[in-house]
């Protein structure tokens, strides 16, 4: 059953081949079995998955399904989930429990899923490896030496090792889509404003989008579906209609103009890597695209930026963990000073507490201008850079990181290598277009991802692209040997 | 040397919305604590702000009322600061682009001239919840009922000279948000605050000196005596050959004095910058017209048509207009009184808010309606009753007796204007006071008054006035 794709197994369900309960309890035992290996999962909520997938049978045999009804999902745990605690993967949330589901989840449960727990993640989405998690790092299931990326490692190891059938993920600077090419699993970044992120706990405002992560193009596209849409409460949420992603699936690209910014492919860029992104160009030529150069000039600036806005962000938005009403509070505070300094000292980690500070300082009278003010001038020169680009391409096609999965602890105490692996993925989030993530080989036996970048609410455009590809190609379908 | 004063207030104006500005609880007061705060008050992590659109018409009222710039587009923005009741550890504020640029107010002085003060700028933002530090062991209390409540920031230009122009400009702003109905201008409850920026310079400067920072001014009278205990502060210190520091100066109202709360050099750094949870607030031309078409009258051009159309002195024009409710109840008193629009001007400033003032009541509250005002003002002018009987009558309504006929009726106090009547009494008082007759007639005529108080006496205060003095004096004479 765990082979089977959303479509086959929403189809199984149909048929009556299994019903929600089988198909739940399946998925749970192989998390039993597996996890003890990977720690994709901070919690797993075993009898509300039963209890939801039995009401999913229910509604099935009333004649109500919708197209997720009774299938198996995870949410990464920087999700609210009403009475499910929320830890974003931090000691400081490791006793919270939301009263209230997020958007996102809200809207995942009227679709019919059956939550089976909360994915293992970097702590605060701040890491791309998984490795600063209060809960431990997550093992790559292609090689359980590796990271799986991050931030949203254990939803990527999770839908890899098929301990669920999908997960949801955030995506700050190529949180789904890093993960996913390291995972060897498909991850979509939408537009900003396509995803409420309301009840996601926020790292970067102006840069968090949550989105699905699935094996194919097409799982993609049901879970979308369901995701996408206006929410009153995020303000930043865009007023516009959801189109049926899947049923442009299967379009023709023959004539589509797909570009290779040459910035994507030089120096760092891992050969393994470019050799598998090449091989995917050339599908996609076969399959009719139109294959040209653009130029991307400022994405060497992505980094630096992204480096000073996101952390700004994110040194006001965790302002409010701070012992006072909910989350962590250090024991027997000696006054208000204490309270603050312990409590935050105690329950942040390492990477979060260096976020904080570098934000911090960008911030602060004196260097606002030459930092934050400066880093959101050269934002929009990214951003134009885009729109330069689309004017003459459809979809901007390279490599989603410069390498396939590193070792654990390969990276962990240089935070500049560390930042380097999202090279490619930053600017998207800089300009709130959306990006897709699909298998597209190997390199030293670890899976390489091919990223699409597309114009704004454009995700059906790069669904299709994705689609095509996965129909000409099999990378999406294989599957970790020990894990099969 | 003589010092010359310089201050600008900023005024804190509670809006009157129902809801919070950036979430949907209620802003009614005195609640429980912590009752009226939800998912967003309380900052619970991944809940986002929802600007309140009535909070926006609001600071559009104030800045169309101020002939203020009305900005197209302004910004929220994130002011950081730690303190256990700002629950996100910031506040959402504006900063370099507030929805009310510079506008003006004009205030009138006590010698009788107006004197125009400029407003900087208004910005909406949000209050922070209230710290009680009584009634917790060795703990502090936190009340977020209060967090999200929206404010309208209103800073004046440094244009007041003395503590009397700042109550003054308080008190126009004060009237003023509350005919705009954006305010319900209650300073217990700290619906309408003020903080002033106080600095002195030796008269004829055109520099400014170095300003303090005073906090905390909830009354009108807290603002007069909090500003010129700080201006002797400033001058004494200066002449004393000090220095004045700019600092945040908090005043003790039990003690009259301020102290130093926080200089410069300790302030908070807030680091502010753009809020990335709302887009900027776009008005629109069209949004500002429509609201300009819902705002009232406005004081200074009720106080302008008082004057014109009922023949009101300057003087009583603006005490009429000083609220809406009361002018609403002086137009509705001269509608009931057939246009005795002095007369009735007479009795509301008069017998009316005296009457008020002693019971402690507002306008509003007032037992005896415009309507019955109005109808006791008929009978004075149609001389059922005297004026003299018409206050005993106004204190028969107070204590809700009815209205003016009904207690002219039960008390029998319908003035005696029969003149054979009044003729019988005044002979009655002459003969009963030869004495004072035979004085009267040697010339000692202010003993008229006195046989007056006789008649008026033996009527029970009924006969007519005029018409006892005319008799009187015909007898008298004759």
């Amino acid at each position: 059953m765990h082979e089977y794709s959303i479509t086959e197994l929403a189809a199984g369900l149909e048929r009556g081949d299994f019903t929600s309960r089988e198909l739940t309890g399946h998925y749970l035992e192989r998390i039993r079995r597996h996890d003890g290996t990977l720690n994709s999962f901070i919690s797993v909520t075993e009898e509300a998955a039963l209890a939801r997938a039995e009401a999913a049978d229910a509604r099935r045999a009333r004649g109500e399904a919708g197209p997720l009804t009774g299938v198996p999902i995870a949410h990464k745990d920087i999700f609210c989930t009403d009475g499910v605690r929320t830890s974003c993967g931090s000691r400081m949330l490791d006793n919270f429990i939301a009263p209230y589901d997020a958007h996102v989840v809200e809207r995942l449960d009227e679709a019919g899923a059956v939550m089976l727990g909360k994915t293992n993640m970097d702590e605060f989405a701040m890491g791309s490896s998984n490795e600063t998690s209060f809960y431990g790092p997550v093992s790559n299931p292609w090689d359980t030496a590796a990271v799986p990326g991050g931030s949203s490692g254990g939803s990527a190891a999770a839908v890899a090792a098929r301990l669920t059938p999908a997960a949801t993920g955030t995506d700050t600077g190529g949180s789904i889509r890093q993960p996913a090419s390291m995972c060897g699993i498909s991850g979509l970044k939408p537009t900003y404003g396509r995803v409420s992120r309301y009840g996601m706990v926020a790292f970067a405002s102006s840069l968090d989008q949550g989105g699905p992560m699935a094996r194919s193009a097409e799982d993609l596209a049901v879970l979308l579906g369901a995701m996408a849409g206006f929410d009153h409460r995020d303000s930043t949420s865009v007023q516009r209609e959801v189109p049926d992603y899947r049923a442009t699936l299967g379009d023709d690209i023959r004539g589509l103009r797909i570009g290779l910014p040459a910035e994507y492919f030089g120096e760092g860029l891992d050969a393994g890597v470019r050799a598998a992104i090449d091989e995917a160009v050339a599908a996609l030529r076969a399959e009719g695209a139109e294959i040209t150069e653009v130029s991307l000039p400022n994405t060497h600036l992505a980094v630096p930026v992204y480096y000073v806005i996101a952390p700004a962000e994110a040194s006001s938005n965790l302002s409010r963990f701070d012992g006072v009403r909910f989350g962590y509070r250090c024991e027997d505070p000696r006054g208000l000073e204490d309270l603050y300094t312990r409590s935050r000292g105690e329950g942040f980690g390492d990477e979060v507490k260096r976020r904080i500070m570098v934000g911090t300082y960008a911030l602060s009278a004196g260097y606002y201008d030459a930092y934050y003010l400066k880093a959101q001038q050269v934002r929009r020169m990214i951003r134009d850079d885009f729109t330069r680009a689309f004017e003459d391409v459809d979809v901007i096609l390279g490599p989603v990181a410069p390498t396939p999965a590193f070792d654990i602890g390969e990276k962990a105490d240089d935070p500049v290598q560390m930042y380097l692996s999202d090279i490619y993925t930053l600017a998207v989030n800089l300009a709130g277009l959306p990006g897709l993530s699909v298998p597209a080989g190997f390199a030293n036996g670890r899976p390489v991802g091919m990223q699409l970048i597309g114009n704004y609410f454009d995700e059906a455009r790069l669904l299709n692209v994705g689609h095509r590809f996965q129909q000409a190609t099999d990378w999406h379908t294989r599957a970790p040997g020990d894990f099969a | 040397m003589e010092w010359e004063p310089v201050i600008g207030l900023e005024i804190h104006a509670q809006l009157a919305t129902r809801t919070k500005i950036f979430s949907g609880a209620s802003t009614a007061y005195g609640a429980e604590p912590n009752t009226q705060a939800c998912a967003v008050d309380l900052g619970l992590p991944g809940v986002l702000p929802v600007l309140n659109e009535q909070a926006v018409r609001f600071a559009v009222r104030l800045g169309l009322a101020l002939d203020a710039e009305v900005a197209g587009r302004s910004v929220f923005a994130r002011k950081n600061y730690f303190y256990p009741d700002l629950p996100k550890g910031y506040q959402i504020s504006q900063y370099e682009l507030p929805v009310v640029g510079t506008g003006h107010l004009d205030i009138d002085l006590e010698d009788g001239t107006t004197k125009r003060i400029g407003v900087t700028r208004a910005h909406l933002e949000e209050d922070a919840g209230k710290s009680l530090h009584e009634g917790f062991e060795a703990m502090t209390g936190i009340d977020l009922n209060r967090a999200g409540t929206p404010l309208l920031e209103i800073v004046s230009e440094p244009d007041l000279r003395s503590a009397k122009e700042a109550v003054a400009y308080m008190k126009k702003l004060h009237s003023l948000v509350r005919y705009l109905g954006i305010c319900d201008g209650n300073m217990q409850e700290g619906s309408f605050r003020c903080d002033a920026n106080v600095s002195v310079r030796p008269k004829g400067e055109s520099g400014f000196g170095t300003r303090a920072e005073l906090k905390n001014l909830n009354s009108f009278r807290f603002v007069e005596r909090a500003i010129n205990h700080e201006i002797e502060r400033q001058i004494e210190l200066i002449e004393d050959g000090g220095e004045v520091v700019q600092e945040t100066r908090l005043y003790d109202a039990d003690k009259n004095e301020t102290r130093s709360m926080r200089t410069k050099e300790e302030a908070n750094d807030y680091r502010y910058f753009p809020d990335p949870d709302l887009l900027p607030l776009e008005v629109t031309r069209s949004l500002i017209e429509e609201i300009r078409g819902e705002l009232p009258e406005l004081p200074d051009a009720k106080k302008a048509r008082f004057e014109a159309d009922y023949g009101l002195p300057a003087y009583d024009a603006g005490v009429l207009t000083a609220s809406r409710e009361l002018a609403d109840y002086y137009e509705a008193t001269v509608t009931a009184a057939d246009g005795e629009a002095k007369l009735a001007a007479n009795w509301v400033m008069g017998e009316l808010s005296g009457a008020l003032n002693k019971a402690g009541l507002d306008i509003t509250d007032s037992p005896v309606s415009a309507a019955d005002l109005g109808g006791l003002l008929c009978r004075i002018n149609d001389e059922t009753i005297s004026g003299k009987i018409a206050k005993d009558v106004f204190e028969a309504m107070w204590n809700g007796e009815g209205d003016a006929d009904t207690v002219i009726e039960s008390k029998g106090l319908k003035q005696v204007t029969d003149t054979g009547a009044i003729e019988a009494m005044v002979d009655e008082a002459i003969a009963a006071n030869p004495t004072q007759l035979e004085q009267y007639r040697a010339g000692k005529t202010k003993l008229l008054g006195f046989f007056v108080g006789q008649v008026m006496k033996a009527s029970g205060g009924k006969a007519n006035p005029q018409q006892v003095n005319e008799i009187l004096r015909r007898k008298l004479d004759g």
